[in-house]
């Protein structure tokens, strides 16, 4: 059985710097990290060549600068066998749309006869949980999002779980299948030291647009559809009534049930 | 990427979703949003609607905005599948040409809309707060929260068609119903291979959640890392049942597994927009406020007077939730005696 895991290098911190005119991320001078919900599907994988032993071959493939192959390094270090980065200039920009063409394009000459692709369900910088099932897409294969739990995987086949609005839902699908994750679904472990030896030595081959063979004209910011034309900060605040129970707990709570009697909420 | 004439393509659309039979609100949601875009453009408002035994129950999509509902009413259609889903939807786009079509980011709307956007080359944005038009370009202007919550950012689609973006459940109130409203139902029929699917849905696992699911809940008493303790969830939910609420909770208490993620609000968990929030031991990030700032009362219950919870709050008790809490659950109780 072959597998793909798709792992994104993200920022580590919230307080991320914007590019104010192109609306894209500044990710110069900032720490990164595998992103979180990645780690659930490459530990997943993982777990399946766990159980299956023999055969299984876990691919990892990232997208991005050239550093991101420190992503890369990070699955293989937990348990997954080659890495590749697409790594290219012309990638810069790009939305989840084209991302999602470089992947699969990606995945298409990398790795022939797969099974499996495995990837989180969204990535903390963007959330927009897009590119996963758009990769699904453009590789004809149903993707099955949201997956808390693969109960039963080979002989063509997979049966797992999806957490979806009101409970879960059991789903069958034929194999090769795209397979999102969310954090039910295991505990990511932490890598071990043989992992993280294995994982400085092996080659990451770098791979361009051109290596992959994409349509140039699709790629980056001039080939997404999608534009961010304005960025600004999110504006909430109210200027409610604030009291201390400093003194009088029973005259602050007082006020709380006075207040809610006066908007009619009881 | 195919050729095509974008200047066909003309009208807004919503996708509708059908849940355990019924039409879910969140198309009234779709709805409210969807019209207030194909007024400025002066332009149809339709609802997709596919699901199974349906058919008598779309006429109640019209009194809430809807100029026209296609509805696809087939016994394999009863679930949601992406297979069938995509194919019947992609095939109507393509006939009809919606200049617009929305969804929301419920798990069905953001499966089925990057697909969509694949088969119809278009441009997708995830998870909306905003949605408006840009009358001298004619473009629909999309905002949603990026990176964190820490900003939001504006999008648009300049060429691709249709613009799609998925909306966030409960950023928009349903408009009143309007029984006043015409418009047309369309049925329409599909058959043979747009029903096949590849994936097969073998059973339900239904959730015990308490109360109703968060979205629709119009109290909500939430907790965070405040709490200190899985075994204060119960004091939590005595309160929420003096309301008859929902219980909420933050990423860091449900990351400590003191209630299940789908109680989770903010930005990678639920939306809410009830009548009342309460937010006890919450510190009140940016992630988290994502969530419920649209509630449409708040209070804000924590022991730090700087905690920026207080910031969002319509009524703010700075204390010790244990002490506050049980009080308040003792005054709420005296007061229905009273009543
Ligand atoms: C990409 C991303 C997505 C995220 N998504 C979400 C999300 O969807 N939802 C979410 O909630 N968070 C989210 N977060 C996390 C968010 O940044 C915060 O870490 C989280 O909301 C904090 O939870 P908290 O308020 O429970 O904990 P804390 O920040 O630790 O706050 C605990 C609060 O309890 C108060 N407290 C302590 N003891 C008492 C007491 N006895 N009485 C009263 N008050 C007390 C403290 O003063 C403090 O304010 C996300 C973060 C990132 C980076």
């Amino acid at each position: 059985m072959k597998i793909v895991v798709l792992v994104k290098q993200v920022p580590a911190t919230d307080n991320v710097k914007m590019d104010e005119e192109t609306g894209t991320m500044i990710r110069d001078g900032i720490e990164s990290e595998v992103n979180p919900l990645d780690l659930y599907a490459i530990e997943e994988a993982v777990r399946i060549k766990e159980r299956i032993g023999e055969g299984v071959e876990i691919n990892v493939l990232s997208m991005g600068p050239k550093k991101a192959v420190e992503a890369v390094r990070s699955a293989i270090a937990i348990g997954c066998d080659k890495g590749y980065l697409l790594s290219d200039r012309k990638f810069a920009g790009s939305d989840t749309w084209v991302t999602a063409y470089a992947l699969s394009t990606g995945i298409t000459k990398l790795v022939s006869g797969f099974d499996l692709i495995l990837c989180g369900e969204r990535a903390t910088d963007g959330e927009t949980g897009q590119v996963g099932p758009e990769v699904g897409a453009y590789l004809g294969l149903p993707a099955l999002t949201y997956v808390s739990k693969i109960e039963e995987i080979g002989n063509g086949k997979i049966i797992a779980h999806r957490a979806v609005e009101g409970g879960h839902e059991v789903v069958e699908s034929p194999l090769p299948v795209l397979v999102s994750v969310v954090k039910e679904i295991n505990t990511p472990r932490m890598p071990n030291f043989s992992g993280k030896m294995k994982a400085k030595k092996i080659e990451i081959p770098l791979l361009t647009a051109e290596d992959i063979g994409a349509d140039e004209e699709r790629l980056g910011l001039q080939g997404s559809p999608t534009r961010v034309v304005k960025i600004f900060r999110p504006q909430v605040a109210r200027k409610g009534k604030i009291v201390s129970t400093a003194g009088d707990p029973d005259g602050a709570v007082s006020g709380l049930v006075d207040f809610l009697t006066e908007k009619t909420i009881i | 990427m195919k050729e095509r004439d974008y200047r066909q393509y003309k009208g807004v659309w919503a996708l509708g979703e059908v849940r355990d039979g019924e039409i879910h609100p969140v198309s009234f949601e779709l709805l409210a949003w969807g019209r207030g875009l194909a007024d400025k453009l002066s332009v149809d408002l339709s609802i997709v609607i596919i699901g199974s035994h349906i058919k008598d129950k779309v006429k109640e999509l019209i009194p809430r905005g809807a100029d026209k509902v296609y509805v696809i009413d087939h016994p394999a259609l009863e679930h949601f599948r992406i297979d069938p889903f995509s194919a019947i939807l992609t095939t109507m786009v393509e006939e009809y040409k919606p200049e617009i079509l929305i969804a929301s980011a419920t798990s069905m709307g953001r499966t089925i809309m990057p697909v969509m956007a694949v088969k119809l080359d278009a441009g997708l944005t995830a998870d909306c707060t905003g949605l408006d038009i840009d009358l001298e370009e004619r473009l629909l202007i999309q905002t949603r929260p990026a990176v964190g919550g820490n900003i939001m950012a504006t999008i648009k689609t300049p060429v691709l068609r249709p613009q799609m973006s998925t909306v966030r459940p409960k950023s928009k109130r349903p408009l009143p119903v309007d029984h006043s409203r015409k418009g047309e139902i369309l049925v329409k029929e599909f058959s043979g291979e747009f029903l096949t699917s590849r994936v097969k849905r073998l059973a339900f696992i239904r959730e015990e959640a308490i109360g109703a699911p968060i979205q629709d809940a119009e109290y909500i008493v939430a907790f965070g890392k405040g709490l200190k303790d899985s075994k204060h969830v119960e004091l939590m939910k005595e309160l929420a049942q003096v309301f008859n609420g929902s219980l909420g909770a933050s990423r860091n208490a449900t990351d400590l597994g003191w209630i299940s993620y789908s109680h989770q609000v903010g930005l990678s968990g639920k939306t809410v927009s009830p009548r009342l929030y309460i937010a006890a031991g919450i510190s009140g990030a940016v992630q988290h406020l994502a969530g419920m700032s649209s509630a449409e009362i708040i209070i804000a219950i924590n022991s730090d007077p700087d905690a920026n919870i207080f910031g969002v709050a319509d009524y703010g008790i700075v204390g010790d939730l244990f002490e506050v809490i049980p009080l308040l659950i003792k005054k709420l109780k005296e007061k229905a005696k009273e009543a």
